[in-house]
């Protein structure tokens, strides 16, 4: 049985205005750390409020351990533990005091679950008397954590906890995230930044209400090869410009301190470098590389678009 | 060259908490300036001194020729500002948005009228021009506030993470404006958590805990480092944190 399955999800707002899902599938197993990676817009928060039991789907059907989201709500709910993207605590309550609240609504105790969340909790426990609306964005970002665990639920939704996270605390909250599904405890988990991608068991890549592939990483990357070369010169930014202007260039995108070109033959790479010394470029330095998980969202993004 | 920005020693307390200490750097004209840091490392604060938001303690600072103590007004007139948390009013049209903030950055009526038509063209507007923002992808709302940020040709723009949550195409897109913007003289002082973004930056700064780490350009940076990347510079430097958010 799949920890979660969706089959043929539609959801719109405004009366049809704004797809917001388009008929998507998915089927995640228990045990997975599974991550939902797109942009704003991709329908990502959409899907999370159904699977919570929050919104209705327009038409379709999901489960979560086997379990319907319309029919079984009140019995979803108590297995399911819901972080929003946007911080949704009690602002005017301790640290202390939101903690056992959500213990109380759920019909247990701090104490008896204190073992799922002790390596969060001990980070903020030092301020557990402060008002939650006082605390950083960090220090919030893990109070919701423990909040969404503390009645050992078997699935966890957390909706982009690390946007606006700097690089380092990113890498500590998926090392948490790590251990959760040690644990056994199913993690469905959205994200904007692509190079999180490498820390899930698999991913989906989701565009404008789309699901575009499902699979893990390096499945997604060897399904979807590409001809790519990366490209260095004096002037990067004419480079790209030039690049562009190639005729063999599929795509020329900037990535960090190189720029990646797509090209549909390998034979082209020599004509390339021709061409940019005609162009008069200095120290144009060509290689060709394997794609990152950017290179194919985009790749999959001109696919959908053309 | 021409510096936009000067900051000598610019300190800031809360109370007894130091949340910048001491900070000197400068920036030029044209320069596109990454202003890194790990959340709670002081960025924020020092941003809001150099917007003309917020006095210093301590320490001078001037920005776009004017002084952060005397001449905060001026200040706010010659630079422009946008963040992802805030950048057009939703529920006006794009047109309605161009002109209210035109309105504001005090453009006349004709200026404004060749500004807000080259916007238009230069986005590629069209039809989208009449529409309410809210009704916008996240990537054109960034894209359309860039611009708008820049209508009045200020001496420099202020963008605070203005590319998250935003897809990768558009991302790039993005940074071919600052481009633009830093073609035409305008100086661009950035903030940002995507690591491969501060590549694209003439110099970055890295804070750390109040104060500034390390300052060059990213070759550098990965030179003095031993580093592949500006993700490797950042954890060697971030890691060493004594605060956090």
């Amino acid at each position: 049985m799949s920890a979660i399955s969706v089959k043929n999800i539609e959801k719109s707002y405004d009366k049809g205005a704004v797809k917001a899902l388009k008929g998507i599938n998915l089927e995640i197993e228990e045990g997975e750390l599974f991550g939902l990676i797109g942009p704003d817009g991709a329908g990502k928060t959409s899907l999370f409020r159904i699977l919570s039991t929050l919104i209705l789907p327009d038409s379709g059907s999901a489960t979560m351990m086997g379990l319907d989201v319309v029919k079984d709500l009140w019995k979803i709910r108590k297995i399911v533990g819901y972080m929003p993207g946007r911080f949704s605590l009690y602002q005017d309550l301790s640290i202390e005091e939101n903690l056992n609240f959500f213990a109380t609504v759920f019909n247990t105790t701090v104490k008896k679950n204190y073992h799922l969340i002790e390596d969060i909790y001990v980070q903020i426990e030092p301020f557990k008397k402060r008002r939650a609306g006082k605390l950083s964005g960090g220090m919030k970002q893990k109070l919701a954590l423990c909040c969404a665990l503390i009645h050992e639920p078997k699935i966890l939704l957390l909706d982009e906890p690390t946007t606006g996270v700097d690089p380092v605390s990113r890498k500590e909250f998926w090392d948490m995230l790590g251990r959760l599904k040690a644990k056994g405890i199913t993690v469905l988990v959205s994200t904007p930044y692509m190079d999180e991608a490498s820390r899930c068991s698999r991913i989906a890549l989701m565009q404008g209400g789309n699901v575009m592939e499902v699979e893990s990483l390096s499945n997604i990357i060897g399904k979807n090869n590409m001809i790519l070369y990366a490209l260095r010169s004096k002037e990067m930014h004419r480079l790209l410009k030039d690049l562009r202007e190639f005729s063999g260039s599929l795509s020329a995108f900037a990535f960090g301190d190189e720029h990646h070109v797509r090209l549909s033959r390998d034979e082209e790479a020599e004509e390339l470098y021709a061409f940019l010394l005609h162009r008069a470029h200095e120290m144009v330095n060509i290689r060709k590389i394997n794609p990152e998980i950017e290179d194919v969202f985009i790749q999959l993004m001109q696919e959908q678009h053309s | 060259m021409e510096k936009v920005i000067t900051a000598d020693k610019l300190t800031k307390k809360f109370g007894d908490f130091t949340a910048v200490n001491a900070i000197s750097f400068e920036v030029y004209k044209g320069e596109i300036f990454g202003f890194l840091g790990a959340n709670g490392a002081g960025k924020t604060t020092a941003m809001r001194i150099l917007s003309g938001l917020s006095y210093p303690s301590s320490g001078k600072a001037m920005v776009a020729g004017f002084d952060v103590y005397e001449a905060s007004e001026e200040i706010k007139k010659n630079i422009g500002y946008m963040s992802q948390k805030f950048s057009l009013y939703e529920n006006l049209t794009v047109k309605e948005n161009i002109r209210f903030f035109g309105g504001i950055y005090g453009l006349g009526r004709k200026e404004l009228k060749t500004a807000s038509e080259q916007l238009i063209e230069r986005l590629q507007l069209g039809p989208e021009v009449n529409k309410l923002v809210g009704s916008l992808p996240l990537g054109w709302k960034q894209k359309i506030a860039f611009s708008v940020a820049i209508l009045h040709q200020p001496k420099v723009v202020f963008l605070d993470e203005p590319t998250g949550g935003v897809d990768p195409i558009t991302r790039r897109q993005f940074w071919e404006l600052i481009y633009e913007a830093s073609e035409q003289g305008i100086t661009a002082f950035v903030t940002t958590h995507y690591m491969d973004e501060a590549e694209y930056c003439d110099r970055v700064s890295i804070m750390v805990d109040g104060a500034i780490a390390a300052l060059d350009s990213p070759l550098k940076l990965k030179q003095q480092f031993n580093a592949a990347s500006m993700d490797a510079v950042f954890l060697q430097l971030a890691r060493g944190a004594k605060r956090s958010d």
